[in-house]
């Protein structure tokens, strides 16, 4: 096993990674940056309508604003300190991109452009503010493609396609990695005295997803399987608008230019659901609206999606009801300028042309507001006194800072990878000097190798895709929008099953050792069905409603027993049977409340 | 459309008797006008053939990872609807790079050439004394929007037959990203970037064949972006050229 020596192991290269790869660099940080995909092929690619920052540029705004709509979108579960530094911090994180060479839309006068966004207020949710800092509809995609030009920059060490799969512990400490070179299937020891976690979501635990097929959890998984915990799994987003039956996503920023959701009758639907905000209510809140509608039987042509419109005719028409300025109203250059890619997504795979006809929308599995849990310096922390572990870090989806709470307000994703992927590289920076070097352990690596040996040569019945496929139409169906007692407990008891089958009865075609994805999807597989089961134990524990997760017989949220995190993590230290155990004693902190009653939880009304 | 052939153009170098190319024909039964060929492609992985391989990751055209060339036109999997394929579909991986298995290419001389070129932005000088943002109008920003949409798939690039015929050729991707910065008004080395691109392997080995510009699944005109480069070399200043062209 080839072994490689670097200070810092960032594992992932989308926001999150390269962030943390480019600050701890800049720190003089010795840096390797190990990752299952070439970096630009990273998800953050795919975001769309914006990141936001209360820069003001256009409309009256300030970080307090920002955190009290992180925190309210959070249903009161988002620690309040942390969604404090994301607000404060934001505007010179985004600033910091636009010094890097991101190009921004521009406003008239030259500054970033601000789009709005749902759940994004001005005043403590007095009316709508223009936060949203956006290039088209294509922010991700510019985020990203900066970062790594930037590394490329400051020679930052990439090993690209290569697949982390195990965490190296020595002495309580993280002290490296275990990761398969996907290219020739050697086994490499990356050797680290920090290991940053910034391997995304889990997504494809459900059919219908906006998520690359490649976010499979992997990072989570792994790091769970050592009996650390993670953090608030119950909480999965999903966005209102994917493209029906595929998934893809339609940004919140259609709604944010104009864009209303109608129901088969023509009725725009979420002003009975938030009066005040409408179709830029939160997104739980208006994935449940989608659902009921359909439930009611309002789905259009009595299908389950709706329809979303971005037609200049009926934008203009909401406009004048609402009163707004004519300045205001847009028409089709508009619509082309502000959402390309949009359009283009749906005249490939639609044929639906969304300036002369409105586009068919469904909930999609999204994101995860849970993961590994960190403090606001993204270090790994393992209980509910914040007990830091040692070498081990994490940020972006895969982490759970947690200023997501139980809902995320759109665009904050972005900005949490920025932010916190920058704190923890700075963070790893001053460390490592701190930090002596811990021996590798004698056998690192061995247990993987030897899985890996076990699932290439399964001679079972199952194919990796039909356990896979069963398991994304099962989550989709009993831990979706809506879950009840009865639905996850056979959730859990289903997917025990489906773990018997995936370590006893697996078949796989390809048994070389190049670029054998037959192996690696096998692989995430596991990845999955350990997220999903954890997904499914968080759900059934939590007997409330809160933010994106709503349970049908426990319809309240509950703010005696369950301002609380859920921290779930394996006793066993048997992967196969993990024996999960949940503890609900970690708080929710509330230090904004303390010194302003507009923090206080209370009821959220759009 | 019910039933469509597609034949794959497969190697493995594990395994005698495939380790030189060949092409198979995989047969799919129900198949939608609208179904993607990516969802094809992962049909006969997971049903047929579990040995088969590509790369994929985003499935709607944003990561550019499942480049290929298809009825000998370059694309991406993920974009291309089997309505617009007809019913006999043959697949090969991109031209002009070695092969690693399959549909699966060494995408490092590509990188290589893209690195080549600064693909970053450079600008030393002070930030604004407010600690705000450098401002830009409307208009500069908008001079160099269309090269912003790069995703690296390689498709332009591994279309051209001045890179088949010579793989030191820089190529259309990495001309495009340098295009991205010679024209952004807040960048301070094009010039350099133009000496780079200047070089026997840089923009002059462009014979204007247009194969990149349909190849492009962003939509990118990159052979009008190229030539916009080779411009701002001749005149040894990006400035005036984009309006110039219009």
């Amino acid at each position: 096993m080839q072994i490689h020596k670097h200070e810092a192991i960032i594992v992932g290269a989308g926001g999150a990674g390269l962030m943390a790869a480019l600050y701890a660099s800049k720190g003089g940080t010795d840096v390797a940056v190990v990752s299952k995909l070439y970096p630009t092929r990273s998800h953050t690619g795919a975001a769309q309508g914006g990141i936001s920052a209360a820069l003001g540029n256009l409309d009256d705004d300030a970080p307090i604003y920002h955190a009290y709509d992180t925190v309210k979108g959070g249903d009161y579960l988002t620690d309040q300190n942390a969604a404090m530094v994301l607000a404060d911090n934001a505007i010179d994180a985004v600033i910091e991109l636009e010094h890097m060479g991101l190009p921004f839309d521009r406003t008239p006068d030259g500054k970033i452009s601000q789009r709005r966004f749902g759940g994004h207020t001005s005043n403590f949710g007095e009316s709508l503010v223009r936060r949203a800092c956006h290039a088209a509809d294509r922010t991700g995609h510019m985020i990203l493609q900066t970062l790594y030009q930037q590394c490329i920059k400051q020679k930052v060490n990439f090993f690209d396609e290569f697949q982390v799969v195990d965490l190296i512990i020595n002495k309580d400490k993280c002290v490296g990695v275990v990761a398969v070179d996907i290219g020739t299937g050697e086994f490499h020891i990356y050797h680290g005295k920090a290991v940053l976690f910034a391997s995304g979501g889990w997504g494809r635990c459900w059919e219908v997803t906006s998520n690359a097929h490649s976010l499979t959890g992997d990072g989570a998984a792994v790091v769970l399987r050592k009996g650390i915990p993670l953090q608030d799994m119950e909480f999965y987003q999903f966005h209102p608008t994917g493209i029906y039956r595929m998934g893809i996503l339609i940004t919140e920023g259609v709604r944010g230019e104009g864009g209303v959701l109608l129901n088969s009758r023509g009725e725009r639907f979420m002003e009975r659901y938030a009066p005040s905000v409408k179709d830029l209510a939160s997104r739980d809140v208006v994935s449940r609206a989608i659902y009921d509608e359909v439930e009611a039987g309002r789905g259009i042509k009595g299908n389950n999606y709706v329809h979303l419109d971005i037609r200049p005719s009926t934008v203009n028409r909401f406009f004048a009801e609402e009163g707004r300025p004519e300045s205001d109203y847009i028409d089709d250059a508009y619509v082309e300028k502000k959402l390309p890619d949009i359009l283009d997504f749906c005249r490939t795979y639609l044929g639906v042309d969304p300036v002369k006809e409105p586009m068919p929308v469904q909930p999609t599995a999204h994101y995860g507001m849970g993961g590994i849990p960190t403090n606001i310096d993204a270090e790994v922390v393992t209980d509910e006194n914040w007990a830091v572990y040692p070498g081990l870090y994490a940020a972006g989806e895969t982490a759970c800072v947690s200023v997501h709470g139980a809902n995320r307000l759109g665009t904050n994703a972005l900005l949490e990878l920025v932010v916190f992927g920058r704190r923890g590289g700075m963070k790893i920076a001053e460390d490592v000097k701190q930090m002596e070097w811990t021996d590798l352990p004698s056998d690192a690596g061995k247990a993987m190798e030897s899985e890996f040996k076990r699932i290439r040569t399964s001679k079972g019945k199952t194919k990796s895709h039909e356990l896979r496929q069963k398991m994304q139409n099962m989550m989709m169906r009993k831990v979706g929008v809506y879950r009840t007692e009865e639905t996850l407990s056979e959730a859990v008891e289903e997917l025990k099953e489906m773990k018997q089958l995936y370590y006893t009865d697996l078949t796989i075609d390809d048994e070389g050792s190049i670029f054998n994805t037959d192996l690696m999807e096998a692989w995430e597989l596991g990845c999955l069905l350990d997220l999903a089961e954890v997904t499914a134990v968080s759900a059934l524990n939590r007997t409330e409603s809160r933010g994106g997760h709503s349970r049908d017989d426990y319809k309240k949220r509950d703010d005696e027993n369950w301002l609380v995190h859920t921290l779930v993590h394996s006793d066993s230290g048997d992967v196969q049977n993990p024996n999960y155990q949940i503890n609900i004693k970690k708080k929710v902190d509330l230090s904004l409340a303390e010194k302003d009653d507009k923090f206080i939880p209370k009821e959220r009304v759009y | 459309m019910a039933t469509v052939t597609i034949k794959i153009k497969r190697q493995n170098p594990e395994i005698s008797g495939k380790d030189k190319p060949y092409w198979e024909e995989f047969t799919l039964k129900d198949v939608d006008p609208t179904d993607r060929l990516l969802e094809m492609l992962h049909r006969i992985k997971w049903e047929q053939d579990g040995t088969l391989t590509l790369r994929r990751s985003c499935a709607h055209g944003v990561c550019g990872s499942d480049a290929m060339r298809i009825n000998g036109v370059n694309a991406l999997a993920c974009k291309v609807l089997m309505q617009d394929v007809g019913e006999t579909i043959m697949v090969e991986p991109i031209l002009g790079l070695p092969i690693v298995k399959d549909l699966v290419v060494d995408m490092e001389p590509f990188f290589d050439h893209y690195k080549a070129v600064m693909p970053f932005f450079v600008n030393d000088d002070p930030v604004p004394e407010n600690g705000r943002e450098r401002l830009q109008s409307i208009e500069d920003r908008e001079s160099f929007d269309d090269t912003t949409k790069c995703i690296l798939c390689a498709c332009c690039t591994t279309s051209c037959p001045s890179f088949w015929a010579n793989g030191k050729y820089v190529g259309p991707a990495a001309i495009v990203q340098a295009h991205r910065f010679i024209f952004d008004t807040r960048d301070k080395a094009s010039q350099e970037r133009m000496d780079a691109l200047a070089e026997p392997n840089g923009v002059w080995r462009c014979r204007t064949i247009y194969n990149c510009t349909p190849a492009c699944p962003r939509d990118i005109q990159v052979t009008k972006a190229i030539g916009e480069v080779k411009l701002a070399i001749r005149r040894g200043s990006p400035t005036g050229i984009i309006k110039a062209i219009g």
